[in-house]
């Protein structure tokens, strides 16, 4: 998020200077325009407003599921993080609502960016415009990304304001921090899944495709993959076979992990679980010798951080990645609607 | 008039190939100041190909263009600042109002606001839209959807026009309004409009020159007048005839007649074939002769029958529609 703002910050001025940055001032120009109208569409259009109330209601039932688990017991140092991470009797804990709903954000944002503009036939009338090609992808996942990290910091802020006045323990600085982190993942995972639909809507015709390609990787990565990763380990090491099955208990755990961790999903979870849970002290295997003498406590903020470090940069690499492959294939696209 | 106008398109032999397929091949043209230039061809004959080139939207193979001395290729910003580009099936944001759409253009032209909205007004006014800017493009009829695309390409003022198929699906009085835009844009503005089309007789109407486009080749240009020139074949004039009562006897009236090389009939309807043009000699015979006139009309001169001519040159078959009036032309010759 704080790189985001700092990119953002970056291209601001560009507007507002004149004179000396004559050449920057036009390169932006067309940016611009088409960055605003993204966003007053995105703002405007019932899609958008049907899956923020969609995200606003469950993020609702799971502050009050959380509340109830809270006022039930309240054992923890960390009464303000539990807010995001403790579930209700039935009702799943916000971050894994966030988890579960973020990619439909995403979709929802990104799915028909490039092709309903080729399909509606104003893809070559915009291109003709005094602006750059590229102008018009970046400026899709640009209004998108503002849009998801403006939703995510509302919701953060708004379930952490309801939660404040009810349980009325003020967060500690560390909390805030924490949570911060928190809600810069669900931002980078969210605009994970807005490059990727952006990266279907540039290779698919048309815009029902796209989304059920979308969809079709959401159920893959959320579902499937960990049943795979499970198959794919069983078979590499397995561990009902006696003395070697023994043997292969630590590689048959390490496999499953990292394939998971191919999945942006399971890689958000583990991330904030570590991130939002001082408790959890690490993320990978470890053995009953390495246990020994540990002393039992919460891993500072700046420890946690480390952990999910790797986490944060793979989400970033793979947003990266897909809006790489989309802008380099729209690039390169022929423009004929045809 | 040739002497004082500037060159503002001018394309060297520009080539695109999509794979195997030439799309257009060795492309000249040159199209100066002020000019209205109708591209002719068949559909898939490399006219859109050419207009996307031209505005830089499609990278040529081969070739280079320039427009009022930019580059296509390198200068694509320049270009596209210079040029107006109205796609076929022009499309707009169905959910925003037709002002909004043409306001969206302005700021990406980077139009300071006030400006904008003053030469957005005065746009709808002159493309009829005023009353019907503020409602949602979805609601647009096509004729209107074509306008607010005239409107659209004007915002920015541009010093060329490039329009691709913008007679199609309109209605004739809609057709006729936006010929008279076209024209009006041309001659007291003095833009430079280049017209991709396969709309023969709209083209004939307000264009100075066609340029008769066949697989990706240029085939022949020039003045309309000039194309029939060079396309008719035997020097011969063939002229349409219309009479009642039709019987043989006009035919063999119309043999007699001195010049006439051929009369051919169909119905109502006499081909007489000529040395020279005889229109006169044969309403005058049919008059004197007790017949009355419903229409002659000199054949060859329009678009159609050029058109047509260039495609059996090219040894095209030109569909089967066509057929009939070939046939009776040919028995005729």
């Amino acid at each position: 998020m704080v790189a985001a703002m700092e990119r953002l910050k970056g291209l601001f001025p560009a507007i507002d200077r004149t004179g000396g940055g004559e050449k920057k001032k036009e390169r932006n120009i067309g940016l611009w325009a088409l960055f605003h109208k993204e966003m007053a569409d995105h703002i405007r259009s019932r899609r958008f407003l049907l899956i923020l109330t969609l995200v606003a209601v469950s993020g609702f039932a799971s502050l009050y599921g959380a509340l109830e688990s809270i006022t039930g017991g309240a054992d923890s140092d960390f009464v303000f993080l539990q807010l995001f991470t403790a579930s209700g009797s039935s009702i799943p804990s916000f971050a894994s609502f966030i988890a579960l709903l973020g990619p439909f954000v995403g979709l929802t944002l990104g799915f028909d960016a490039v092709n309903s503009e080729r399909s509606g036939g104003t893809l070559n009338r915009l291109l003709s415009q005094p602006i750059y090609r590229d102008s018009v992808i970046n400026g899709k996942f640009l209004a998108g990304a503002v849009i998801i990290f403006t939703m995510v910091l509302t919701m953060g802020g708004l379930v952490g304001a309801l939660g404040l006045i009810v349980i009325g323990i003020p967060p500690s600085a560390e909390e805030i921090g924490r949570i911060l982190v928190f809600l810069l993942f669900t931002g980078v995972y969210i605009c994970f899944w807005l490059g990727l639909s952006i990266l279907f809507s540039v290779l698919c015709r048309h815009a029902a495709t796209s989304a059920l390609a979308v969809i079709a990787c959401w159920l893959f990565f959320t579902i499937f993959l960990s049943m795979l990763a499970g198959i794919v380990a069983a078979a590499l090491f397995p561990v009902n076979g006696g003395w070697e099955g023994l043997f292969n208990l630590m590689d048959n755990y390490k496999c499953e992990l990292y394939l998971n961790r191919f999945s942006p999903y399971y890689l958000y979870g583990e991330a904030v679980t570590t991130i939002l849970n001082p408790g959890v002290r690490t993320i990978g295997i470890v053995t009953n010798a390495q246990l020994e003498g540990a002393v039992a406590g919460y891993l500072p903020f700046g420890q946690s951080l480390l952990l999910v470090w790797p986490h944060l940069t793979g989400m970033c690499a793979m947003t990266l990645a897909a809006f790489v492959l989309s802008y380099v294939k729209f690039m390169r696209q022929e423009i004929r609607s045809n | 008039m040739a002497e004082a106008r500037k060159t503002m398109i001018e394309i060297k032999g520009l080539t695109k190939r999509y794979g195997e397929k030439t799309a257009v091949d060795n492309l000249e043209l040159s199209v100066s100041k002020g000019e209205i230039f109708g591209l002719l061809g068949p559909n898939g004959a490399g006219k859109t190909t050419t207009t996307l080139m031209l505005t830089g939207l499609t990278e040529p193979t081969e070739g280079t263009a320039f427009i009022d001395g930019k580059d296509c290729v390198r200068e694509t910003m320049e270009v596209k600042r210079t040029v107006g580009y109205m796609p076929d099936n022009v499309g707009f944001y169905n959910d925003m109002t037709g002002r909004e759409n043409l306001r969206f253009t302005a700021a990406l032209n980077g139009l300071p606001e006030r400006e904008a909205d003053e030469r957005i007004e005065r746009l709808l006014l002159r493309t009829g839209l005023s009353e019907a800017g503020d409602q949602k493009v979805g609601t647009y009829s096509r004729g209107m959807r074509q306008r607010l695309g005239v409107a659209d390409v004007l915002i920015k003022d541009p010093e060329v026009i490039i329009m691709d198929e913008p007679t199609l699906g309109i209605d004739p009085e809609g057709m006729r309004e936006l010929l008279e835009l076209i024209r009006e844009m041309a001659k007291k503005e003095n833009r430079t409009i280049l017209i991709s089309s396969h709309q023969l007789y709209q083209i004939q109407q307000i264009c100075d020159r066609v340029g008769l486009f066949v697989e990706g080749r240029l085939v022949a240009c020039g003045t309309v007048e000039d194309l029939a020139e060079q396309t008719r074949e035997d020097s011969r004039y063939l002229t349409e005839l219309c009479v009642t009562p039709a019987d043989d006897r006009f035919r063999d009236i119309l043999k007699a007649l001195d010049g006439v090389c051929s009369v051919g009939r169909e119905g109502r309807r006499y081909m007489v074939g000529s040395e020279k043009d005889i229109s006169n000699l044969l309403a005058e015979a049919a008059l004197k002769n007790g017949y009355s006139l419903v229409s002659l009309r000199p054949c060859g001169n329009d678009l159609d029958e050029i058109y047509r001519r260039y495609f059996e040159k090219a040894g095209h078959e030109n569909g089967s529609s066509n057929g009939k009036i070939k046939r009776f032309i040919s028995r005729n010759r």
